[in-house]
């Protein structure tokens, strides 16, 4: 059907004498895609300013300078004024500097959450899918009994373990929670590619069982974990606000974060909305970001749209 | 010539049928190969027809140790194949290679052509050099017809024949001495299969080769093998030379096959006398007693052919067959007669491919 | 006058971003009642778009069909949806390749044959019932008062085929078209459908269009034969002409190329070198020119034009004179 484009590809490759690699073709199709560039560019911004935001925050975001403006009593704080464009908080800190430098810690919650909830998916999925028989058995009895347990719940239980909460315990309670997740993505798709004619090829080249594990499972697993990890970052975020939200995020409050911005601010939430609209905002807009990236690179990896 | 490279005995292979959520339980077996003997001489093509579902790819499979054989043995040049284990049976692949039906799916698409071929000479110790390793590749390339440009791109990048000109690059790669073919031409264009089909008879010419080839389309079979071997559910019911079996196909079944097949001319088909097969291909987890094909048989028995399981026997040289009336049929003392088609029940069984992978959760165990 | 008369059918798939590619190129054919053409090709030919766009199964957005497909003196490609709609089943019947995503999993059998029979006969249930009953036994399934209750799933892929035809002959169409309707069966179970097929064909004067990659099949059952390639019809000829003395080189290699039973053994089979992919467009000159052992110079500049020559229709500058031995090619 589509016989113009491939000739095309062919003449190309043929120019350059050099093969296209899946990933190169799926990158050249996530080129063209404007869902993806819109996504790409939120995550762009946020990861830009999440870097610079030390040095971009007008304002220390732990200096409490305009301490004078809040009236506890008539529940007043500090209004937007020249070289305080968002106001103040409770606190009296300067706001966008609290946004800012939040940034930073929302991104760590997120990325940090993520990646060691995928390494711990990739490990158990990896037992499972490579191994199979008893092992994978017991893997995804266990990894069943998780996920019967609602996510949220399941890390409020583990966050509440913790006798002091920190921003680690946040980070540990919601990647335990992702890792069924991936172990039985992977493990799904490892057990599709173990029944596989290439695998089969392989054995039946004589290819080390590891090898075959390493070499041609794994790397041919991964593209849903991949897609999935971009969709995770989205939900970590937003269980992180969940988190500090019911008060089990990090005490702490001189260093900010966007989801502990938002729990601070629910007993005055009726009369200075925009402490919670401004973080809830940037919340939503940056899991946007995370799951259009995270759809379209499911599409552009799918081989059935390989050209 | 006459050496023999391949002998099979007995080769079973049974699939259990599982159900259960923590404990599996086996409700019953897949006889996919229930009991062949067959041998493949040092040299010769030896071509398995049979038709879906009748275990060929099983049996190849099993000859190859991709699966495991529930029983019999499988000596390939003096050793018994089916006994080793671990790294003596990986060594020992380096000698037995097969090519797949579909080349897009049996090459790994993250590999460029370079790192397929080198794989197998990596996993065997014999990439030495550089040097030497890149002048084989480029040889094995120039043996299967491909440009040696095609080194550095990806499957993908070629057309179903270039493919499976590089599956067989890569069983090449290893000097083997077998080749199991299974399905080598059937996910190809008609106009691209005569292509890989004469690669196939010159590489066995150059390289002295030995092939099974599993196939379907009794056409490919006859015009690339010696000997042909003909499976009905699980077991062989007719082996021959190709002439012969074409010529003078002795088992009903064989014979209804070869009526089946269209020929590409019209003088032909208008003359040619059809034998009808009434009904389907029993259930191979429920095989008919006696004669697995006297469900279909238009020339069955009352005696015998639904109690007695009939072995393969030569009644003429070089020419075995498992019908009890074989004899009979082919005086015409025995004539054709109306066969009602039986209900064939469509079971649940699973296909050869699956059972490796058991349910994912309980939901999905219990929600099949 | 012809039952079905397809004329400069063109069917051209738009894509944003990318350019579009004609998979049927001007194809003309026409079917008389009773009559079963066979339009042969290889994968990626059109033959099966070109039978989409008769029944107007093609999507309406990205498919530009141009052309015209007369069905008994009606312009089926100016027809709604829904004028469409009640003429596939009633007038037009379809059979798929694959029979088991042609029904649907959830109803049963009986059913989908009955609803066909309510929908377009106006019958009541009670009396479809019965109808079905007749034609699943007509159609040669063992036992249909009990496969009418049954699921596709619970069929065999011959006896989910034959329940195809079934819905397929239900309304009695003058017209059936089958895509490949033997392709994922076995050669036993092909032999019974083909069988099936010829006989139902003669008893009730159904026009039939075989779509199919076999030329085996179409030797035994087209009246005339239109080999496709590229989108184009490149040969037309009544069976016996056309295999006893194909004149275009690509039908000349196609036949050259399959192994045949009947033929004596260790004969070399003459393949066609290269594939599709090295087609060159038709405004370029003969798309099979880069594959053609005939060709001319004349063959990669000037697109040949349909000829006809004693009742055979050719596209092809230079094409094979009868009793020459196909080109030996060295296969690249």
């Amino acid at each position: 059907m589509t016989l113009g484009v491939t000739k095309k590809e062919k003449i190309d490759a043929l120019a350059e004498n050099v093969g296209v690699s899946l990933a190169a073709s799926a990158w050249k199709r996530l080129r063209r895609s404007p869902v993806f560039l819109i996504g790409a560019t939120i995550i762009g911004i946020f990861v830009v300013l999440s870097l610079l935001s030390p040095w971009l925050a007008p304002h220390d975001p732990a200096d409490p300078m305009l301490i004078k403006q809040v009236v506890k009593a008539r529940n007043e704080i500090p209004p937007p004024q020249p070289g305080h464009p968002l106001g103040g908080d409770l606190q009296g800190r300067d706001f966008l500097s609290r946004m800012l430098v939040g940034s930073q810690q929302t991104l760590i919650v997120g990325v940090g959450a993520t990646l060691i909830g995928l390494t711990g998916g990739l490990i158990l999925g990896t037992l499972a899918g490579a191994i199979g028989g008893w092992v994978d058995s017991v893997v995804m009895r266990f990894v069943d009994v998780m996920l019967s347990l609602p996510a949220l719940l399941l890390a409020f239980s583990i966050a509440a373990m913790f006798a002091h909460p920190s921003q680690f315990s946040v980070i540990l309670a919601i990647s335990i929670v992702q890792i069924p997740v991936f172990a039985r993505l992977l493990r799904g798709s490892m057990l599709a590619q173990r029944a596989s004619d290439h695998v089969l090829a392989a054995t039946a080249l004589g290819v080390k069982r590891g090898s075959i594990v390493f070499r041609h499972m794994l790397p041919n697993s991964l593209g849903p974990v991949i897609v999935q990890s971009t969709l995770v970052l989205a939900t970590a975020i937003i269980e992180a606000a969940a988190l500090s939200f019911l008060g089990l995020g990090n005490p702490d409050d001189r260093i900010p974060e966007w989801g502990q911005m938002l729990g601070d601010v629910q007993k005055v939430f009726d009369t200075h909305p925009h402490l919670a609209a401004y973080p809830a905002i940037c919340i939503i807009i940056v899991a946007l970001g995370f799951t259009l990236m995270g759809e379209t690179l499911r599409e552009a990896l799918d081989p059935k749209n390989r050209r | 010539m006459s050496e023999t490279l391949v002998s099979v005995e007995d080769m079973k292979v049974h699939f259990p049928i599982k159900r259960g959520v923590f404990l599996d339980r086996t409700v019953g077996y897949v006889y996919a190969v229930d009991g062949v003997d067959l041998e493949i001489k040092r040299g010769e093509t030896y071509g398995l027809v049979g038709e879906s579902g009748c275990g060929k790819s099983t049996l190849g499979r099993a000859m190859l140790r991709l699966n495991e054989p529930t029983n019999g043995r499988m000596v390939f040049d003096g050793t018994d194949v089916s006994s080793l284990k671990g790294e003596e049976l990986r060594r020992m692949r380096r000698r037995m290679q097969m090519v797949f039906q579909d080349p897009l799916s049996s090459l790994d698409p993250r590999q460029s052509v370079e790192s397929i071929l080198v794989e197998g000479l990596r996993a065997h110790d014999l990439d030495k050099s550089k040097e030497q390793t890149g002048k084989r590749l480029r040889e094995l390339l120039s043996a299967v017809g491909l440009p040696s440009t095609a080194l550095r791109k990806y499957p993908h990048e070629f057309s179903g024949g270039q493919r499976q000109r590089i599956g067989i690059a890569r069983a090449l790669a290893l000097e083997p001495d077998l080749i199991v073919a299974d399905e080598p031409v059937s996910a190809l264009d008609v106009s691209v299969q005569a292509q890989v089909v004469n690669l196939l008879q010159e590489l066995q010419d150059q390289f002295g080769l030995t092939f099974l080839v599993i196939a379907h389309d009794l056409a490919v079979v006859k015009h690339i093998s010696d000997r042909v071997g003909v499976m009905y559910l699980g077991g062989l019911v007719e082996e021959a030379t190709a002439d012969d079996l074409y010529a003078e196909p002795l088992h009903p079944y064989t014979r209804a096959l070869l009526s089946a097949i269209p020929v590409p001319d019209p003088q032909v088909e208008d003359r040619r006398e059809r034998i009808l097969l009434a009904g389907d291909l029993p259930s191979p987890a429920n095989p008919p007693s006696g004669c697995r094909f006297h469900t279909r048989c238009p020339w069955r028995q009352a005696s015998k052919c639904d109690t007695d399981r009939p072995v393969l026997r030569e009644i003429k040289p070089g020419h075995k067959v498992a019908c009890h009336w074989a004899e009979d049929i082919e005086a015409g003392v025995i004539k054709p007669h109306e066969v009602a088609p039986i209900l064939i029940e469509e079971t649940d069984t699973m296909s050869p491919d699956v059972p490796l992978v058991g349910p994912a959760s309980v939901t999905e165990a219990l929600n099949p | 006058m012809a039952l079905l008369e397809v004329r400069d059918l063109t069917v051209v798939f738009e894509r944003k971003g990318e350019e579009p590619f004609t998979a049927v190129d001007g194809v003309n054919f026409d079917v008389e009642p009773g009559q079963t053409v066979g339009l042969v090709g290889e994968s990626g030919c059109g033959k099966s778009v070109t039978s989409l766009a008769i029944m107007g199964l093609l999507p309406k957005r990205g498919a530009r069909i141009t052309g015209s497909v007369v069905y008994d003196g009606t312009e089926l490609l100016k027809l709604s949806d829904r004028q469409m709609r009640d003429r596939r089943g009633r007038d037009l019947g379809m059979v798929f390749q694959d029979p088991l995503s042609s029904l649907n999993p959830v109803i049963p059998i009986g059913l989908q044959v009955t609803e066909v029979l309510e929908r377009h006969r106006g019958m009541p249930r009670k009396e479809a019932m019965v109808e079905a009953k007749d034609l699943l036994d007509k159609v040669g399934i063992p036992d249909p008062n009990r496969r009418l209750s049954e699921y596709p799933h619970q069929l065999s892929g011959g006896m989910r085929q034959r329940a195809l035809i079934a819905i397929a002959l239900a309304c009695r169409p003058k017209l059936l078209i089958a895509d490949e309707p033997t392709t994922a069966l076995d050669v036993t179970i092909q032999a019974q459908i083909l069988s099936l097929m010829k006989e139902l064909v003669q008893d009730l004067g159904t026009a039939l269009v075989m779509i199919t990659h076999d030329l085996g099949v179409v030797a035994g059952l087209c009246d005339e034969v239109n080999v496709l390639y590229g989108g184009k019809v490149v040969e037309k000829a009544m069976r016996h002409e056309l295999f006893a003395k194909p004149r275009h080189p690509y039908t000349h290699g196609l036949l050259a190329s399959i192994p045949r039973l009947d033929a004596p053994r260790g004969e070399k089979l003459t393949p066609i070198k290269g594939s599709v992919a090295d087609n060159i467009p038709w405004e370029q000159g003969c798309a099979f020119a880069p594959r053609c052992p005939n060709a001319l110079e004349v063959c990669t500049s000037v697109t040949p034009a349909e000829e006809d020559q004693l009742g055979r229709l050719l596209r092809c500058h230079n094409p094979v004179v009868p009793g020459t031995p196909a080109a030996e090619e060295v296969p690249v």
